[in-house]
Parts: structure tokens; sequence; C-alpha cells
């Protein structure tokens, strides 16, 4: 793309350069650019289109359960219904949702480079994103699937819908995180700029970089498992099957082993977002830079050791019960660690309540509650009686949902001056917070209790007795729905204005605030040196 | 404590269910002390130190070791409690008492059915005398279930060629709901069984005769009884609607053509060896995966449904 670039009297960045959505004109300059930032922003829109899908199944899903039996769907439709929910979000939107888009659009700026290690590898994974999107899309249309995201065998062995097709989406899928994931660590590796040793990292590289080592370690064996639940299907291979000597709960071991790391691939990344935003926004240097960055690591490492958790009435050994409970715990202390960390930040800071900020304050309240309600799970005897309830789904929404996306979004609102050079709407965007979060909380706060009170999940009919609850919560899907639909208004209507960002909006410390927004093709005008940390807001300490 | 706890809760139907409770009840006051700890200090920080009332400088605290120690430790500790109070619930739970009534259990897509070791079988509820330990020995004849007692707080998936445990020691005489906690397919959810605990004299005469509705209520609606509590309304509608099964409705005394092209007409016999050896005659458009209901149901229960589809025209 070099020769693309020319020096253009009119318009594009400071010192003339065009910025990188005019650089290049077509869907082909798209298609095919090996530019980190518009990689990232196809990545952006593929993600928030998935995101949209699949809240349109998570609003039919709450709406089918206002009332016992059937509201608007059969039980086979709601079956698909929230499976679908659950493979489309998990697969297709968070788990790329902050690495392979604001990840590939602002790790490099952070670190001073150029792009990252692997430029064509990184477009490599956005096409494999796709193609794997296509197979998800291609399961929904030749009769869904029917087994919830989790696959669990023989379920997944023996049922009509089309298992195949979205085992393999989701393996296609797996490449394109690794991809990701291996470009990330190479381009931390080599790429930083002079004077950016690793303690002078924003912590968004640290946590991007934990994440990476998951992505890498364990997704290659979520995509061996869904092999081998393919060839279970289609040549009764007797791995899982039972009636052939095979092991059921083996297929659990398989499946959690990678997909509680996985966990830590969703939650990892919106840390790192809370730790760039809440010193901005406090004008205050973070707090305790290498417990927070060290944590990252230990969550990345314990994450592969707790797996056994999700299994604790299986039919799994007490032993081993026992052993995963006690790991799990290790893994909450780094956890409780960051959360500290990050408040003792906003003490005796400066504090702006603008709409990066608000996302990250209701993100330190509803990761409070996800984080917290883990001890009940992660707590043996109280597991037994809440697991697969409503209680699981609750908690884990205020983990995937109430954290993860709150700081998605806080990283969109945060960095979205910098795509795409445009500042939004702050009133409006405020009101789709304040409205996200109490949609968010009236939805998933009954079902803690719904839980507690022994609904099990996945339930098509309920008893009466769960009838107020689970309207309650019906009624809040539909503000947090309204609640997401003005947030993504106040964006997207900043996209007609003229471009009106300047290069800092925030008044950042980090590299991506160094450059023109949006940035130039080549990110930098000159290459950058690093003489300070990446939150050091003494006065005087100008770059 | 109390009203938190029925909040909370369903009610305790043991002596197990009592000491979990008192487990959960110190988790929810060790997340409502760290809630409040973060939610308040944010709002506090966010508002006593907003930017229109602090200008200029910020101090520049990059770490402070004593403090970080502090507040590692202080969550470690915690947890170990935590680790070794669920540790003791979860041995007690996995260890069945010696002298426990046995009932084999029984999984399938979407019914519980249960044997006693007098050879007494039953489909989606058991009586269970008071007081008494009751172990429960579980496997599954297809996919993944999970037998779920929310007022025992206990659960335990029920897994194909491997037999799990259950065991419970029920204190109130009633009934105890049952759910299928893991997800196994259309009726996942129409998967429940209840467990009547009953007095010692009850549960002798219902050993014997079976319950009071089993002998006195009239056939017909007895056999609608049924159709609701053994699983046949999983499968066949009522109403005419199509399910795994033919509807029931209006099928009585009219020809069927069935799977093998045979036309054979719906009486009492053709009934009675559908629910005993149902893959005999499979009606066409059928599939044959209707499962055998031999020594599940008594001399009159299955007359009863005979009844309740003869009256449904």
């Amino acid at each position: 793309m070099a020769d693309a670039i020319t020096v253009s009297s009119h318009t594009g960045g400071a010192g003339g350069h065009l910025s990188y959505l005019k650089d290049g004109k077509g869907w082909k300059s798209w298609a095919f650019t090996v530019d980190h930032k518009r990689i990232g922003v196809m990545y952006l829109w593929s993600i928030l289109a998935a995101f949209f899908l699949g809240g349109v199944f998570a609003m039919l899903v709450r709406l089918e359960l206002l009332t016992p039996k059937q509201t608007i769907m059969s039980a086979e439709y709601y079956n698909r219904a929230f499976t679908l929910h659950g493979a489309i979000m998990t697969f297709l939107f968070i788990i790329p949702s902050i690495p392979a888009a604001l990840g590939n659009f602002v790790l490099p700026l952070m670190l001073g480079a150029k792009d990252v290690a692997f430029p064509r590898l990184n477009l490599l994974s956005y096409w494999i994103y796709v193609l794997g999107a296509l197979f998800a899309v291609a399961a929904m249309v030749t009769g869904g699937v029917d087994t919830g995201w989790t696959f669990y065998t023989p379920y997944s062995t023996t049922t009509a819908s089309a298992v195949t097709t979205m085992t393999l989406a989701a393996f296609i899928l797996g490449f394109s995180s690794i991809f990701t994931g291996v470009n990330f660590i190479a381009t931390v590796h080599t790429l930083r700029a002079p004077g950016l040793t690793w303690y002078k990292m924003p912590l968004f590289v640290w946590g991007m970089y934990a994440t990476a080592v998951i992505q890498i370690l364990a997704t290659p064996v979520l995509g061996i498992t869904l092999l081998l639940v393919i060839f279970e299907r289609v040549f009764s291979v007797g791995i899982f099957d039972a009636r052939l000597g095979g092991d059921p709960v083996l297929f659990q071991h398989f499946f959690w082993f990678y997909s509680h790391p996985a966990v830590y691939i969703m939650i990892l990344p919106g840390m790192a977002i809370i730790s760039e935003i809440i010193p901005v926004f406090s004008k205050k240097t973070i707090f305790g830079y290498k417990a927070i960055a060290w944590s990252s690591v230990a969550i990345a490492f314990i994450s592969f050791l707790v797996w056994g958790h999700h299994m604790f009435v299986s039919g799994q050994s007490r032993l081993a019960g026992a052993i995963f409970s006690f790991l799990t715990f290790l893994v909450a202390i780094p956890s409780a660690i960051k959360v500290f960390n990050w408040l003792t930040t906003m003490y005796k800071g400066s504090i702006e309540l603008r709409a990066p900020m608000l996302y990250a304050v209701m993100f330190l309240m509803l990761f409070g509650i996800g984080g917290l309600t883990g001890l009940f799970l992660g707590t043996l005897a109280t597991d037994v009686h809440l697991h697969d309830t409503y209680f699981v789904v609750a908690h884990f929404h205020y983990v995937m949902m109430g954290s993860t996306t709150i700081a998605f979004l806080g990283g969109l609102h945060y960095w979205w001056p910098k795509i795409f050079g445009r500042m939004y709407n702050e009133k409006l965007a405020a009101w789709g917070a304040a409205l996200t979060f109490i949609g968010f909380n009236a939805t998933f706060l009954p079902q803690f209790l719904l839980g507690s009170r022994g609904m099990p999940r996945r339930y098509y009919n309920y008893l009466d007795q769960f009838q107020p609850l689970h309207a309650f919560s019906t009624f809040g899907s539909w503000i947090l729905g309204l609640g997401l639909t003005v947030a993504a208004i106040s964006l997207l209507a900043a996209l007609r204005k003229k471009p009106d960002a300047p290069p800092n909006p925030w008044g950042g410390k980090t590299l991506e605030w160094q450059t023109s927004s949006p940035p130039i093709t080549h990110n930098f005008e000159t290459q950058p040196v690093v003489t300070h940390g990446p939150y050091d807001f003494r006065v005087g300490s100008a770059r | 404590m109390n009203w938190i706890r029925s909040i909370l809760l369903p009610v305790e139907g043991s002596a197990y269910a009592r000491g979990h409770d008192n487990l959960m009840l110190f988790i929810v006051f060790l997340n409502v002390l760290f809630f409040l700890l973060i939610a308040v200090l944010s709002v506090i920080f966010v508002w006593r130190y907003r930017r229109s009332r602090r200008q200029g400088p910020t101090p520049h605290m990059t770490h402070n070791t004593k403090l970080e120690i502090v507040w590692s430790v202080i969550p470690a500790l915690i947890l170990v409690v935590l680790f070794f109070w669920g540790l003791h619930g979860y041995i007690a739970a996995g260890v069945a008492p010696q002298d426990a009534l046995e009932i084999m259990v029984n999984g399938k897509k979407w019914l519980w059915s249960f044997e006693y070791p007098n050879g007494t079988r039953t489909i989606n509820e058991i009586h269970v005398p008071v007081g008494k330990p009751v172990k429960l020995v579980m496997t599954s004849e297809d996919v993944i279930h999970s037998f779920y007692i929310p007022t025992m707080r206990i659960k335990q998936d029920v897994l194909p060629g491997r037999y799990t445990e259950l065991w419970f020691t029920p204190t109130t005489t009633g009934m105890h709901q049952v759910f299928c906690a893991e997800y196994c397919g259309r009726s996942h959810s129409d998967m429940l069984a209840k467990i009547w605990v009953d007095d010692d004299a009850a549960y002798q005469k219902w050993l014997e005769e079976g319950d009071e509705q089993t002998r006195t209520m009239p056939l017909k609606d007895l056999g609608k009884v049924i159709w609701e509590n053994r699983g046949c309304n999983t499968c066949h509608s009522i109403d005419g609607t199509r399910g795994q099964g033919p509807s029931f409705k209006g099928i009585w005394g009219k020809p069927h053509k069935m799977a093998d092209g045979a036309s054979v007409v719906v009486d009492a016999n053709y009934i009675r060896e559908s629910i005993m050896n149902p893959q005999a005659k499979v009606v066409a458009g059928y599939e044959p995966i209707m499962p055998t209901f031999q020594g599940l149901l008594r001399e009159r229960e299955v007359l009863a449904i005979i009844e309740f589809i003869k009256s449904l025209e």
C-alpha cells in the first residue's frame, strides 16, 4: 500500500499525509488492505453486526419467557434461539470484540509501530472470521442448532440439527482468534518504539498480551474437540459415546479446558480497557501498575487450571472437585487486586465523568457483582444447588455483558474520536449508558433470585411460581435494548458530521493520542520516542 | 435472618439444606459487604474528586506495597474459609448412610422412571418415608440429564453407561419438586418429577396399594392424570397437534395406517400393546422412539388411559 500514500495539500492529518480512512477508495482498498486500522474497522462493523443479531435472539428468548408455555414460539424454535444467541455472542461477538476490533486498531498505535508484526496474517485472520461467520449463517438457515452453545455430548452427537456446520464454524473462527493472538505477541515483542520498555507499556497492551497467550494455547484444544464431535457424528468413532465405550464427560473436560480460559479471553481485554480509561479521566497515574500488569498474566496462567469448576455435579470425582474449587479461588485474588487498584487510582484524582468514564464506573459495579456472585459458584456446596440454574445465567451475564461488553462500549466511546475523527453527542451517549445500566440490572438481577429459588436454565416452560421474576426480567430487556439503541444512535450520528475530533480529546498520555484523529496510514509522521510512563500526568511532562 | 432465607431460597427439606443455607447466607453477607465497598467508594470518589472541584495536578501515587499486600491477603483468607466450608458440605452430600433406602432412577427423554427394592415401579413420582435417608442410584438411557431437588439443595448429573448417586434425608412431609437440570432437548423443561414425603403408615400403604387416586378416581379422569404425570404429554397431544408421537384426539375406533403399510383399528388391545410393546406397530410417519411401559403401570392405570383416549372424540 505504500505507493498509495501521497502528500495532500487540502486534507488529512498533520504534515499533510492522508488519514487512513481516505487513503484508498472502493471496496478493494478495504478487502485487500493490510493496514491494521482498516482491518480493525472491518472487524468492528462485523462484530457489531453479530452483536445485533445475537441481541435479536436474546430479545426473542426473553419475550418467549414472559409467560410459561408458549408465548411466541414453539419449544423447537426456543431451543434454537437460545443456542444461536449463545453461539453468536460467544464466537462471533465477544471473543473477537475487544482484541480483533479495538485491539487491532489501538495496539500498534500504543506501541508507536506502523502496523502489526504480520499485516497479511492479520488480513487473513479477518477473512477467516468472515468464512466462519458464513458457516454459522449456513448452520442457521439449514435447520439451526439446538444443543446450546456448549455442544454437550451425547446430545450434540445425536440431535438432528445442523451441529456439524455450526461446530465447523466455531472451528474456523478459532483460527482467526489464534492468528490475532500470534500477531499481537510478535508485535509486542518486536515493534515497541524506542524507549518503550515493558514497564512503560500501556496496561491495555499487557492485557492484550495476556489474552493472546490464552488464545494461542487454549483455542487449538477447542478446535480438536469440535473436530472429534464431527467425527463422532459422521463416523461414530465412539470417543464420547457410552454405548461404544466412550465417555460423554470427557467432552466436557475438553470443552471447558478451552472455554474456561476463553472466559478470560473475554474479560481480560475488558479489564485492559478500564485500566486505560480510569487514569485518563482521573488525570492521575494508575495505582499499582505492576500489580495490574502481572495480575493479568497470573489470571491467564491460572485460567488453564480451573476448568473443572464447571463440572462439580458432572460425575467427576469429589477429589477433582475439591482441587478445582481451590484453584478457582486462587483466580479470584488477582481480580480483586485489580478492582482495588482502579478504585485507588480514582482516589484524590480529578475526575471527569464523560461517556467513557461513565462506562468505567458502571463496569466497576457490574464486575463487582459478577465477580462476587462467582464466590457462590466456586464454593462447592453452594454450587451444587446453583449449578445449571438462572443464578449461573445471571452471574456470567454480569461478567460477559455487564463487564466485558460495558468495557467494550467504554472503549468504543473512548477511541471513537480516534478511529473516525468525530466527536459524538455526549449527552445522548450518557443517556444510552444510563439506560443500558438500568435495563441490564433490571434484566439480570431477578435472575439471581430465580436461580437461587431453583429455576433451571434452558427451560422453555416453567412453573407458575417463577413468572413474576421472569416477566420483570423481560421488561428489563426492553429497557436494555432501548439503552443500546440510544448508544448506537449517538455514535452513528457522529459519523454524519464533518471531522471535528482533536488528536487528543481526553488528554491521554499514551502514544495513540500523539497522532492525528483519524491517524494517517503510517500512524505517525515521525517515529515517536518514549521517555515516560503511560499515565504520567505530572504537569510539564510534555512529550 | 429467616426472612432473607425465605426470599432467596425454597423451603428447607432436610438438615443438609439448613447447613447449606447458612453457608449461602454467609456468602450473601460477603457479597453485600464488598459490593457496598466498591459502589460507595466509586460514587464518593466520582463526586468528591470531580474535575470542577479539583483543577490542577493530582498526587503522583504509583504504588504502596503495604496496602497492596493487605488487600491481597484479606480476600485470600476469606477464600480459604469459603473453600473449606464448601468442601465440608460437598463431602457430606457425597457419602450416603449405609442404611439408606435405595431407589433406582432411570432418566430418558423426557421422563424419570423409578424402581424400589421390592419391585414397585413408578414414573415421574416417588413416595419416601420421612426421616429415613434415601439414596438414588441413577443412570440415563440416552443423553445426559441431571436430577435436581431444590428443596434438598442437591443435584447430580445422570449419565448414560454409568451410575451416579444422590442422597437426602427428608425432614418434613409434603411434596418436593424435581427438575431435569441438564439440557436434553425439546421437552427438557417438562421433564419434572415429584417426591412425596409420607409418614411411615402412609408410605407403607402406598407401597402396597398405590396412592389414593389410583384406587378410587374415575378411570377417565385418572387417565388424564397419568397422561400428564407419566410423560405421555411430552409426545402425544390431546388437541390434535402433531408431536413426536400421534395425537390422542379422535383416534378411538378409527383405522390407522402403520409404517409397514398395515391398517389397524385403534381399540383397547391396540392401545395396550402400544403401551407395553410400542415398537410392535408404529404409526406411519413417526419414529419408533417410544419407550416401553411394561411393568411401570398398574392394571387399573392402563385401563384408565384406554378410557381417557376413548373420551377424546
